[in-house]
């Protein structure tokens, strides 16, 4: 999979023998599964609670209340914008990727750095430049340039590595029985490219869905900037259980959807081998014209939301408009509440993946998979619906917890497991158990164990998925809009209210920190942990 | 140095039994070869002796400790039992140096020339400590491995086919280094294997494992001569076998009258003779089988030859020097040097039937046998 991982070992596969693998009737210890437990429920909790409040509505209510036209609205509203954006996604991503990795295209090293860098960019910061570009674009269509150009590297990525993991011999051995390119590509490629493309479009689907931030300064209505809306009006209760409950089951769909496709993909991949490297397709008098597609690409997806965002750090004087001019003591403690929180963040859902990643590598049951499902069913949970359910949560039964700081780290713990887990899964499975085992055999406790190998061994991953959990808790804007104490303001929502109130000027500063810091985190984990930080993409 | 201890061992995965009651001695400072086909469950015991793994029943004794045996389960780290894996098992993310001192403690482990005079124990030169693990190949790895297992001065080593993975010319010269590196530090040592070759040449005794049970311990040349079954016999090495009758400590069969190296009852027996002990002879000799030469495989140093006897009802094969080999069809006359096996029939044996499942095993182990064994267990 990853090449050395930063660590300077040769990857070796690891063949587990019937024993190696395990004693299956060992026990672990108990506080691991106490521990993964905790985890597990606390990712069911705000599932649960919103279930069960949207329960307490009758029937006949409930069809009364689902059946209207706004929820219709909604409906259309969200599942066009999903498949459109699928299909956007999917069109432009497919293209990029074959166009970087097998034609002449010129610049392809800079254009596939560049093709995958929109996920570094929030996307309600693509939205604040867009809109602050055109007013024209708070419709349909401006919703679905914004999803796109953020969410096409979802597609552009799996299928870039599904792509340099054909083996070119297949390719070859269609153009000898007389297919040409064109149908050697849609004969040939296009179905081994299938599960990577369709995984990669269930994922933009379901971050479609999730979306929050982005649609709201569009001001196109979705189930997220309902239940916002209603909670903003004091009209969140069952009614709005019920809604979320709704855009759960949709989000759970692509979920699970994604999940069986990853299974097959992986399947599919198993022996792959060393091959060759394909030969380029030469794009012959498309060359240039191919070229500033691309150029177009890279500046729809990057250039306006970084341009838009430098354009309004030198527009000082209509900064007038703005609830509170940005200083530089405000722009400062914005800075640290972000990094903060994003550090809190990162260090807890580590926490709760540890013991989980622990378990499911080296006691493999049914049970511990069970668990770690559950853990994954949280990247299928928007974030709008963990925050309302942990508000109503704890102004009922844990008062002292509502607003605090410790309820918006749990959330974002809850949030961004998912992440977390596949990290310290990924480099945990790399380290052979028979590792562990020498270092007993020599007289190693299992605490002096996790020192002096699983943790020098392991901290490149898992330093990768710290990191990104970090990018995304210090970037995160819904749950920590709705679940702050009062008076803490962190650079993403200085920039959802300034931008809410058209003060695009005043938003640009915590927009421009905010991308400082997800492109600096981007390029640590490009940089410092090398394959490690992408273990899926292997 | 310790003397090892076994005795009624059992271990099952599930519902599948591993080891069914394994009763074993090892002396002190002797190295032990375990010989096993896949899946006879070698490697969990090994993993029973390191503690990695709990036993149903049974008792371990090293020592005079008792380290597993009922309501007692002494932590791997507490027992003093090296460990040597199939791969090595070396820790990527340290030197060599840093790999061999890793079982020592703080003070011992910053002390640069431990770790060089450990290598050169194996055979290695000082000047690898610097080097990283992957930087070896597979065979130098296997060393540094035994080293890192050796220096905490363990009262028993364990190698758990240390040299499987490694390609034929680098087995010998690492065989080679493991056993003296072994007899230099006197520490017992139990070596399992599937390879029957490399168990009877670097074992003191060997120990066959079969279905979970011993079938036999012995010194190798006892083993080979005069294995406990018939089964055994065809497992360790290549075995003629054929229907005739004990009298008074001689066989009667298709190959004449062949002395006994054991007593054993008068009556309907099955004679043992390894190929090599069979003598093709161009010139009618007195005692001599006639036979008729069938096929001829020829290996270079050596030769084997079926011939079939008595009119074509009875075929055998034959081990001679490659120098010796026959054409096929030639008339020639069978002799035995030396005394064969017999062992007493229970029922008629067909010579032309099935395999019995040692000797499948057998057919199946080495690299690919393993392989194929794990991948199915991975499917399951």
């Amino acid at each position: 999979m990853s090449e050395a991982a930063g660590i300077g070992i040769a990857p070796r596969v690891w063949e587990p023998g019937p024993q190696a693998r395990g004693d299956r009737t060992a026990r672990p210890p108990a506080f691991l599964i106490g521990a993964a437990l905790f985890a597990a429920a606390l990712v069911l909790l705000p599932i649960l609670f919103t279930i069960v409040q949207a329960a307490s509505v009758s029937m006949g209510d409930a069809v009364e209340l689902l059946v209207r036209p706004l929820v219709g609205r909604l409906l259309v509203n969200t599942i066009g914008l999903v498949a459109a954006a699928s299909i956007t996604c999917a069109v432009i991503g497919t293209a990029a990727a074959w166009l970087v990795e097998r034609t002449d295209l010129p610049g392809r090293k800079v254009w596939a750095v560049l093709a995958a860098a929109p996920l570094a960019i929030p996307p309600f910061i693509s939205s604040y430049a867009w809109v602050s570009l055109s007013n024209g674009l708070q419709d349909f269509g401006g919703a679905l340039l914004v999803v796109t150009s953020a969410y096409y590297p979802l597609v552009y990525l799996p299928v870039a590595a599904a792509l340099r993991g054909l083996d070119p011999a297949l390719e070859e051995t269609a153009r000898s029985l007389g297919q040409g390119p064109w149908r050697c590509f849609v004969r040939v490629v296009m179905p081994q490219l299938r599960l990577a493309l369709l995984g990669g479009m269930l994922l933009v689907a379901l971050d479609t869905l999730i979306e929050f931030g982005a649609f709201a300064l569009l001001r196109f209505h979705t189930f997220t900037t309902e239940l916002y809306a209603q909670y903003r009006t004091g009209l969140d209760g069952p009614e709005s259980s019920l809604l979320a409950v709704v855009l759960i089951v949709l989000c759970l769909v692509c979920l699970f959807a994604e999940l069986k496709v990853r299974g097959h993909a992986r399947y599919a991949r198993v022996g792959s081998g060393a091959r060759r490297v394909a030969r380029l397709s030469r794009l012959g008098r498309a060359r240039w014209p191919t070229f500033l597609a691309f150029v177009a690409l890279i500046g729809a997806t990057l250039g306006v939301p970084l341009g838009m965002v430098g354009y309004w750090l030198l527009q000082h004087a209509q900064a007038a408009t703005a609830p509170s001019a940005p200083s530089l003591p405000l722009l400062f403690n914005a800075t640290i509440a972000s990094i903060g929180y994003g550090l809190a963040g990162a260090t807890a859902a580590l926490m709760l993946a540890a013991p989980l990643g622990y378990l499911t590598t080296r006691y493999p049951s049914r049970w511990v998979v069970l668990l770690e499902r559950i853990a994954y069913l949280a990247q299928g949970v928007p974030g709008i619906v963990v925050a309302l359910a942990f508000i109503s949560l704890t102004v009922q039964t844990m008062r002292p917890l509502y607003q605090s700081a410790a309820l918006l780290v749990i959330a974002y713990a809850i949030l961004f497991l998912p992440f977390a887990l596949v990290s310290v899964r990924a480099a945990l499975a790399q380290v052979p158990r028979g590792l562990e085992e020498a270092a007993r055999s020599l007289g190693l406790g299992p605490i002096e164990v996790a020192g002096r190998v699983l943790a020098p061994l392991t901290g490149p991953g898992i330093g990768a998925g710290a990191t990104l959990v970090f990018v995304f808790v210090a970037t995160e804007l819904t749950a920590t809009l709705l679940l702050a104490p009062i008076g803490t303001r962190t650079l993403a929502t200085e920039v959802w209210a300034n931008t809410s109130s058209l003060a695009f000027a005043a938003a640009a500063p915590y927009a421009a920190l905010m991308l400082l810091i997800s492109l600096l985190s981007t390029w640590l984990l490009a940089h410092r942990f090398g394959a490690a930080a992408f273990p899926g993409q292997g | 140095m310790a003397d090892l201890r076994i005795a009624g061992l059992t271990k099952s995965f599930g519902a599948a039994p591993i080891l069914r009651g394994v009763d074993l001695v090892a002396p002190s400072g002797a190295l032990l070869a375990v010989l096993g086909a896949s899946g006879s469950g070698k490697t969990t015991l090994l993993r029973l002796l390191s503690g990695f793994e709990r036993a149903e029943s049974g008792a371990i004794e090293i020592d005079g400790q008792l380290v597993a045996g009922p309501r007692v389960h002494i932590a791997p780290e507490k027992r003093r039992v090296g460990y040597v894996a199939q791969e090595g098992s070396l820790f990527p993310h340290l030197s060599v140096a840093a790999n061999v001192v890793f079982g020592l403690a703080h003070a011992q482990r910053r002390d640069r020339f431990k770790a060089e005079s450990l290598l050169e124990s194996v055979g290695l030169p000082a000047s690898y400590a610097s080097r990283a693990p992957h930087e070896l190949s597979g065979g130098e790895q296997q060393r540094v491995a035994l080293a890192r297992a050796l220096a905490p001065a363990p009262r028993l080593v364990l190698l758990d086919e240390p040299f499987s993975a490694l390609d034929a010319s680098l087995r010998i010269e690492t065989r080679q280094a493991v056993a003296s590196a072994l007899a230099a530090a006197g520490t017992t040592a139990l070596l399992v294997t599937h390879d029957q070759s490399e168990a009877l040449s670097m074992g003191q005794q060997v120990a066959v494992l079969r279905d979970g049970v011993l079938a036999q311990i012995a010194a190798p040349q006892i083993l080979y001569r005069q294995p406990v079954d018939a089964d055994l016999a065809q497992f360790v090495g290549e075995a003629v076998l054929l229907p005739g009758v004990a009298t008074g400590g001689v066989a009667t069969s298709a190959l004449g009258r062949l002395p006994l190296a054991l007593a054993t009852p008068d009556g309907a027996v099955e004679v043992m003779v390894r190929p090599e002990q069979i003598r093709l002879e161009s010139q009618i000799n007195i005692g001599a089988a006639q036979a008729q030469v069938l096929a001829v495989t020829y290996f270079g140093q050596d030769a084997s030859v079926l011939v079939s006897l008595e009119g074509g009802a009875t075929r055998v094969t034959a081990r001679v020097a490659g120098h010796n080999a026959p054409q096929p069809g030639a008339e020639v006359w069978l002799s035995v040097e030396g005394v064969a096996m017999a062992y007493p029939r229970i029922r008629p044996r067909v010579e032309t039937g099935e395999p019995t499942a040692l000797a499948k095993a057998k057919s199946r182990s080495g690299p690919d046998g393993e392989f194929t064994q794990h991948v199915k267990e991975e499917q399951i």
